[in-house]
C-alpha cells in the first residue's frame, strides 16, 4: 500500500501512531514492510491456503464472533443434500462438469423445500443467473427464494457452518507452512493479532490491492477475505470491512459507471441478446419476485436509466428504448477482443488511457491485436508504445512484424491530465470527490469528456435523417449538455444527469434526493441510481470540502459516498440484532427507541424507521421482506454470505487451487489448478508445464509483477517525466542472495528471464527483500519484475516488459488475467536480439516439450 | 569556547537581522518514512531543478546517490538485518550448496530510509568561506545561495561538514546554472510568503515537519520519547543538540540507528571553528615574526 497508495497510506501511519498493529502480507519485502509491525513472506499464488488457515484457526479455536455470525451471515443456513464438498471429490465440487471445464451450481443452493406455510412456489428461471457471474456485478447474486431452512445452534450436520469447518479443517498451521512457505510461528502470530482485533471492542480491517485479483482464483481470493471478516464481524462496522486499493484514481468510478463490457450503469448487467429481448425479461434476471432487499426495484433503476439515455422517445409503449441498447453475444472482454483482433473480426479501437503494448498481459499478444487493426484512436498524455509499435516494438526487431506489412492506421489525440479538465474521482470507499480544472489543457490537448460529446455530436450529424432502426440508438439519445465559451460541455450537467430528477408532478424538474424516489414508470429519470443523491437539491454534493476538525469523525460532509452518502456500508451490523451498539467504542448506527428510528454517525444503511424487531410477514419480499435484523439488505437473504449458494463459477467455498503455471504439485488436493479457469490453446499463447506435466524442470523459478512508487502502471504518464524517470531509470528484476548465486546472477548486471511466451531481460538487484521460501519439501525462489518499462523510442527511460512474460489464463467469474504469478527461467546475461531470440525461446519450448495443450487441461485427471 | 563561528546561538539576529523571525527548519522523522521520494519531486518540481541522470545506481531502491547541486532532497534506502538478532558472519565456507540452505534461519531484515537535506547549520561553514557574498543567512536562520552572485568558486564545497552543497555540472548554456554552487533553500521564496516548503507541503506522512525549530525540538522530542516507550530503543535525535560541532542543526533527524549507518557523521564540526583560534595564531606567528625581525635589527644595532 505504501508502494502504489503512499498518499492513502499516510491514514495507516497515523493508526500505527495511534497503536494499530499494522501486519503486511506480500511475497517481497516493500516499502510498506519496511514500516510494518510483521512481513510475512508469502509464495505468490497460495492465498487461499493462507486465508484458509485463518478460518480454520478461528472455528477450530471457536473465536468467531458468535452473536454477529449467527445473526447475521448464512452460518445457520441449511444447504442441499446432494452438495458436496472438495474433500470427497479430490478438490472438485458437486457438478462438474470435465468436458467443459464448469461446473453446474444447483446443488450448491440452500435447502428450503418451503414446509412453512405462505412460501411461494420454486423458480427455476434463475439457474441462468448461477452460471454467470461475470454479469453479477456488485450485487449479490440472486436466489430462487429467501425462505430459508436454519439452525440457529449450528449444529446441523448440512449448515453452512458445519459444511465451512469441514472444508477447512486440513488448513492447518502446518499445511499453511507446506503451502505458502510461512512458518507455523508467523502464520500464528498473524492469526492471533487477527482474531485478538475483532469482536465486540475491535475490528480488524484487510486491505488489498489489485493484485489479489490477478489470479486465476482471484474472486476466491477475495471471498475468502469476506468469509474471515464476516465470522469475526468485522463487516459493517467501523474500522471494519475489506479495502480493495485501485489501480488508479477512479477505477471504482469506472466500474460504477462502468467501462466494462458486461455491465450497465449502478452494477445492472447487460443484456444478453435472444436472453433479453424485452424489458421485462431483462428485470426478471435481476431480481426473482421472492427475493428480499433492494434489488428487487432493479425495474425502476432500468427505466429512469433509459428515461435519462432517451429522454421523451423512451416511452411505456416501446419498452422505454430497451431495443436501443447494445446486447450482448457473447464474451467481449479485453482478451477476447485481442484474439478477435488477430483473427481478422476487429476493425477498429479505441485507447482511452491505456498502453496495453507495455501494460496488458501477453502484451505480444495486445501489439499483435494492434498491428491486425483498420484503424486505431489513442488518446494519451504522451506518444506511447501502444501508438509506436508499428516503428518500434520488441516484434519489427525480431521480424515478426514489419513496418511496411503493418495496415493500421493510427490516429494519436492528445488528452488533458487530471488538473486540466474537471469532473469526479471516486475512490475505493465508494467517495466520490469533485475536481476543478486548475489550468487549461495545452495545445489541442481535450478532456475525454469533450471528445465523447463532440464525436457523438458529429455521429448523430452525420446520421441525421436516416431512417434505418438501427441509428435509432445514438439518434434519440438526449445530447444537449450546455457549453461553456470555448465549445466544451459542463460536467456538473453529467452529474445533475446521472443524479436524475423528476420528470412529471409537482416536483417536475427538481433532482431526485435519493434512489428510493425513482419509479418504473417513466415519471423519473436518472442515469446512475447507485448514484442518486449526488445532486441533491441542486448541489453539487461530491464539492463538499468541509474540514475533518470542523464535523464528527466519520465526515460526512467531505465529499459524497454512494449510496446515500453512507460512509460504511451494511452498517446496520455496527448495532446487535436489538439494535444497541455492540460496544461504546465501536458505537456507529443504533435504534433510537425514543424517536423509534435509526441514527448514528453515519447515514444508516438501512429503513430509518424500520424497528430491529420487525419479522417479514409470509411471503413479503423485496425491502419488506427484510427483518430488523437483516444488515445485509442488498443480499437475497439479508445475510453475509460465509457460503455462496449461487452467483460464482468455481465453488461456493474458496479452495486452493495452484497457479496455472506452478512448479509445485497441489499439497491440499488432488485437482491442480482451478477446474474451471479460462484458457486459450493457441500457438500465440502457449504456457509452462507445472508439475505433474513433463518439461517442468525447464521453468522452476516463480515470478510475479508489480509496481513501484515511482512509476505509473505501463509509464505513460512518469516515463515521459524526467523527475520520475530518472527515480527509477531501468528495468530490473529483485532477486535473493540465494537464487544469484545458485544462478550466477551479479548484482547490477543483466539477466534473462524466459517463459514459453518470450524472453526479457532485466537489470539484476540482489536484495534480501526477497525471500527463498521453503514450500513443500523443497526451496522455492521468486523473482521480482516491476512491469513499469517498454521498448520504445519516444519516453525519457525504456526496457523490456514484465507483461511480455505472461500468458492468458482467466479467472472464470469475472474473465481477468493471471498475471502476478507464472513459472520462468532466468539465466545471467542480456538476451539474444533480432531473430535470434526467436530462436532462444523456441529452443526452451522444445526443450520443455510445450504443446498448445501444455498446461492448459483444466482438470486434473486420476492416473 | 563560544563565539559566532562555534557554539550555542540563534543565527538570524546573530548575522544581524533584527526584525525577530522565528528560526525556521525541518524535523525530519525517519520512522514514519515511507521512501516515496515525492519530497525530491516536488522539490525539483518546485525549484526548477534539471534531472540528475537516468543511471540505475543498484544501491536499493536509491537512484539518485547523494545530496548535490541538481538533488535538494534524497531519500536514502539501507537495506540491514536486524542487528541484535544476526549472528555475526566471519564469511566462512558453508557445508551446503548456496540456496540449499535452512531459510529459516534468515534474520529479521530491516529496510531504513531518510529523507535528507541541507542543515541549515546555526554554524554554517558554506557561508563563512563564501568570498562572493553569494551564501547568507536568511532572516529565517536559514542559509541560502544566491545564484546570480555566486562565482563558482567551490570554496563552500570542501567546507560543508556533510558534503551537501556542491557545483552543477552540465553543459555550458544548456543547464541552467552550470558551474554554479546550489543546495536547498528551505524553499524561501515560498517561507517569505508564509507556505510550507514543498518537500514538507508534498510528504504524505509529515515524516519532514516544518516548523519553527523551538518548537519542532520539543515535538522531536516527544516522538523519541514515544518510541522508546514502545521498545523502539534505537531510535535517536540527530542535529538537535545546540552544544553540537555545529551549534545544532536547523534541519535535524529522528533515526533509527547509528548515524553512520544513514551515512552522516557522528560528530560533525564546522571546519570553520577554529578560524579565530587559527586567525589568532597565524596573528600570534606574525607577531612574533616581527618581534624576530624587530629584535633582530634592534639587537644588531646594540
Amino acid at each position: 500500500m505504501a508502494e502504489c497508495h503512499p498518499v492513502g497510506f499516510q491514514w495507516v501511519m497515523e493508526a500505527k501512531q495511534r497503536g494499530a498493529k499494522v501486519i503486511h502480507i506480500d511475497p517481497r519485502f516493500t516499502r510498506t514492510s519496511a514500516v510494518a509491525d510483521q512481513h510475512v513472506p508469502i509464495r505468490v499464488g497460495s492465498d487461499i491456503a493462507f486465508l484458509g488457515g485463518v478460518i480454520n484457526y478461528i472455528l477450530s479455536n471457536f473465536k468467531d464472533f458468535r452473536e454477529y455470525v449467527v445473526a447475521y451471515t448464512n452460518a445457520a443456513t441449511i444447504l442441499r443434500e446432494d452438495f458436496v464438498d472438495t474433500e470427497d471429490l479430490g478438490g472438485l465440487f458437486s457438478g462438474y462438469d470435465e468436458a467443459n471445464a464448469s461446473y453446474d451450481g444447483e446443488s450448491w443452493g440452500y435447502a428450503g423445500h418451503n414446509q412453512e406455510a405462505g412460501a411461494s412456489g420454486e423458480d427455476e428461471e434463475l439457474a441462468a443467473d448461477r452460471n454467470s457471474g461475470h454479469e453479477l456485478g456488485g450485487r449479490g447474486a440472486t436466489l430462487e427464494h429467501s425462505r430459508v431452512e436454519r439452525d440457529e445452534t449450528l449444529q446441523h450436520p448440512r449448515c453452512v457452518y458445519q459444511v465451512l469447518r469441514r472444508h477447512y479443517a486440513r488448513y492447518t498451521p502446518e499445511m499453511v507452512e507446506q503451502v505458502c512457505g510461512v512458518p507455523p510461528e508467523q502464520f500464528l502470530a498473524v492469526c492471533e493479532a487477527v482474531t485478538a482485533n475483532s469482536g465486540r471492542e475491535r475490528t480488524t480491517c484487510w486491505v488489498y490491492s489489485v493484485g489479489w485479483t490477478h489470479h486465476s482464483t482471484g474472486v476466491q481470493y477475495i471471498r475468502g477475505a469476506a468469509i474471515i471478516q464476516l465470522l469475526l464481524g468485522n463487516m459493517g462496522r467501523p474500522g471494519g470491512g475489506i479495502m480493495a486499493l485501485r489501480g488508479h484514481a477512479s477505477i471504482q468510478g469506472s466500474t460504477d459507471i462502468p467501462t466494462l463490457f458486461n455491465l450497465l450503469p449502478g452494477y445492472l448487467p447487460m443484456p444478453v441478446a435472444g436472453e433479453h429481448d424485452t424489458l421485462t425479461d431483462y428485470v426478471a434476471t435481476i431480481s426473482s419476485p421472492g427475493m428480499k432487499g433492494f434489488w428487487t426495484a432493479a425495474d425502476a433503476y432500468t427505466v429512469s436509466l433509459l428515461k435519462a439515455w432517451y429522454g421523451d422517445a423512451a416511452q411505456p409503449e416501446n419498452d422505454f428504448c430497451f431495443d436501443r441498447l447494445p446486447k450482448l453475444t457473447g464474451d467481449h472482454g479485453t482478451y477476447q477482443t485481442v484474439l478477435d483482433q488477430i483473427d481478422g473480426k476487429g476493425e477498429g479501437y479505441f485507447l482511452v488511457g491505456q498502453n496495453p503494448a507495455v501494460g496488458s498481459a501477453q502484451a505480444k499478444l495486445q501489439r499483435q491485436g494492434l498491428a491486425s487493426l483498420k484503424w486505431l484512436v489513442v488518446r494519451d498524455v504522451n506518444l506511447i508504445e501502444s501508438a509506436t509499435f508499428w516503428k518500434d516494438g520488441p516484434e519489427i526487431a525480431t521480424g515478426e512484424l514489419a513496418t511496411e506489412d503493418i495496415g493500421t492506421e493510427v490516429f494519436f489525440l492528445p488528452a488533458a491530465t487530471h488538473v486540466e479538465k474537471a469532473g469526479s474521482f471516486t475512490q475505493t470507499q465508494r467517495m466520490v470527490q469533485w475536481r476543478h480544472k486548475a489550468v487549461e489543457p495545452p495545445g489541442d490537448a481535450r478532456s475525454e469528456l469533450d471528445f465523447y460529446f463532440q464525436l457523438g455530436r458529429m455521429l448523430r450529424e452525420r446520421l441525421a435523417g436516416s431512417t434505418d432502426p438501427k441509428d435509432r440508438a445514438l439518434l434519440d439519445l438526449t445530447w444537449d449538455y450546455p457549453v461553456d465559451d470555448h465549445g466544451e460541455p459542463d460536467p456538473v450537467s453529467v452529474l445533475a444527469e446521472i443524479n436524475g430528477s423528476f420528470l412529471t408532478g409537482d416536483r417536475a424538474g427538481e433532482p431526485l434526493p435519493g434512489f428510493t424516489s425513482m419509479r418504473a414508470d417513466g415519471s423519473t429519470a436518472g442515469g446512475c441510481w447507485i448514484y442518486t443523491g449526488i445532486y441533491k437539491d441542486g448541489v453539487n454534493q461530491a464539492a463538499r470540502r468541509k474540514p475533518g476538525r470542523e464535523q464528527n469523525w466519520v465526515a460526512g460532509e467531505w465529499g459524497w459516498a454512494w449510496p446515500m452518502d453512507r460512509r460504511t456500508l451494511y452498517n446496520r451490523a455496527s448495532a446487535d440484532p436489538e439494535g444497541r451498539p455492540w460496544s461504546e467504542r465501536k458505537a456507529y448506527v443504533w435504534w433510537d427507541e425514543e424517536e423509534q428510528r435509526w441514527t448514528g454517525h453515519d447515514v444508516p444503511d438501512f429503513e430509518v424507521t424500520k424497528p430491529p424487531s420487525y419479522r417479514p410477514p409470509d411471503g413479503a419480499s423485496g425491502p419488506e421482506g427484510l427483518a430488523g435484523d437483516d444488515p445485509f439488505i442488498m443480499q437475497a437473504d439479508g445475510k453475509g454470505w460465509l457460503y455462496a449458494p449461487s452467483g460464482l463459477l468455481d465453488g461456493p467455498m474458496p479452495a486452493h487451487y495452484e497457479p496455472h503455471e506452478s512448479p509445485v504439485r497441489n499439497p491440499l488436493y488432488h485437482q491442480q489448478g482451478n477446474p474451471t479457469r479460462e484458457v486459450y490453446r493457441r500457438k500465440d499463447n502457449l504456457s509452462n508445464p507445472s508439475a505433474g506435466e513433463p518439461g517442468v524442470e525447464v521453468f522452476p523459478y516463480v515470478f510475479t509483477t508489480y509496481r513501484l512508487t515511482e512509476h505509473h502502471t505501463a509509464g505513460g504518464m512518469s516515463r515521459w517525466v524526467p523527475y520520475l524517470a530518472e527515480l527509477q531509470p531501468e528495468m530490473f528484476c529483485e532477486v535473493s542472495p540465494e537464487l544469484a548465486s545458485e544462478r550466477g546472477l551479479e548484482h547490477l548486471s543483466y539477466a534473462t528471464i524466459v517463459t514459453a511466451r518470450t524472453a526479457i531481460e532485466a537489470r539484476v538487484l540482489v536484495t534480501e527483500r526477497m525471500t527463498p521460501l521453503s514450500v513443500d519439501g523443497r526451496v522455492i525462489h521468486q523473482v521480482g519484475l516491476p512491469y513499469h518499462w517498454g521498448v520504445g523510442n519516444e519516453a525519457f527511460v525504456s526496457g523490456d516488459s514484465a507483461n511480455d512474460l505472461l500468458g492468458l489464463a482467466l479467472d472464470p467469474n469475472v474473465h481477468i488475467q493471471e498475471s502476478k504469478v507464472g513459472s520462468c527461467d532466468i539465466q545471467p546475461g542480456r538476451r539474444p536480439t533480432g531473430p535470434a531470440l526467436l530462436r532462444y525461446v523456441e529452443d526452451y519450448r522444445s526443450r520443455a516439450g510445450i504443446t498448445v495443450d501444455t498446461g492448459n487441461t483444466q482438470f486434473t485427471a486420476r492416473p | 569556547m563560544s563565539n559566532s563561528l562555534y557554539g550555542p546561538l540563534d543565527p538570524a539576529p546573530d548575522a544581524g537581522w533584527t526584525d525577530g523571525q522565528p528560526r525556521k527548519g525541518f524535523f525530519t522523522d525517519t520512522s514514519i518514512c515511507i521512501g516515496c521520494k515525492a519530497c525530491e519531486v516536488a522539490c525539483k518540481e518546485w525549484n526548477a531543478v534539471p534531472e540528475d541522470g537516468l543511471l540505475m545506481l543498484g544501491s536499493s531502491y536509491d537512484n539518485s546517490g547523494s545530496l548535490g547541486a541538481s538533488t535538494w532532497r534524497h531519500v536514502k534506502f539501507i537495506e540491514q538485518p536486524a542487528a541484535a538478532s544476526a549472528p555475526v558472519d566471519l564469511g566462512m565456507p558453508t557445508a551446503t550448496l548456496p540456496g540449499l540452505s535452512d531459510t529459516g534461519q534468515r534474520t529479521e531484515f530491516r529496510w531504513l530510509m531518510e529523507s535528507d537535506v541541507c542543515k541549515h547549520c546555526t554554524h554554517a561553514a558554506c557561508l563563512d568561506v563564501c568570498p562572493t557574498g553569494s551564501l547568507f543567512r536568511t532572516e529565517f536562520g536559514t542559509v541560502v545561495v544566491q545564484d546570480d552572485i555566486c562565482n563558482g568558486c567551490g570554496y563552500c564545497v570542501p567546507a560543508c561538514p556533510f558534503g551537501v552543497i556542491d557545483r552543477r555540472i552540465g553543459e555550458k548554456g544548456v543547464v541552467k546554472n552550470e558551474g554554479i554552487a546550489q543546495k536547498c533553500t528551505l524553499c524561501y521564496d515560498r517561507l517569505g510568503d508564509g507556505l510550507t516548503p514543498a518537500c514538507a507541503q508534498a510528504c504524505p506522512t509529515q515524516s519532514i515537519q516544518y516548523g519553527d525549530v523551538d518548537e519542532l525540538r520539543e515535538r522531536a522530542q516527544e516522538r523519541v520519547d514515544t518510541l522508546h516507550a514502545q521498545g523502539v530503543h534505537d531510535a535517536r535525535l540527530y542535529g538537535e543538540n545546540t552544544h553540537d560541532g555545529v551549534g545544532g542543526l536547523g534541519a535535524f533527524f529522528l533515526l533509527l540507528d547509528e548515524p553512520e549507518v544513514y551515512g552522516l557523521p557522528p560528530d560533525p564540526v564546522v571546519t570553520t571553528k577554529d578560524l579565530p583560534q587559527m586567525w589568532r595564531k597565524a596573528g600570534l606567528a606574525a607577531l612574533t615574526l616581527l618581534a624576530g625581525a624587530v629584535a633582530a635589527f634592534a639587537g644588531g644595532r646594540s
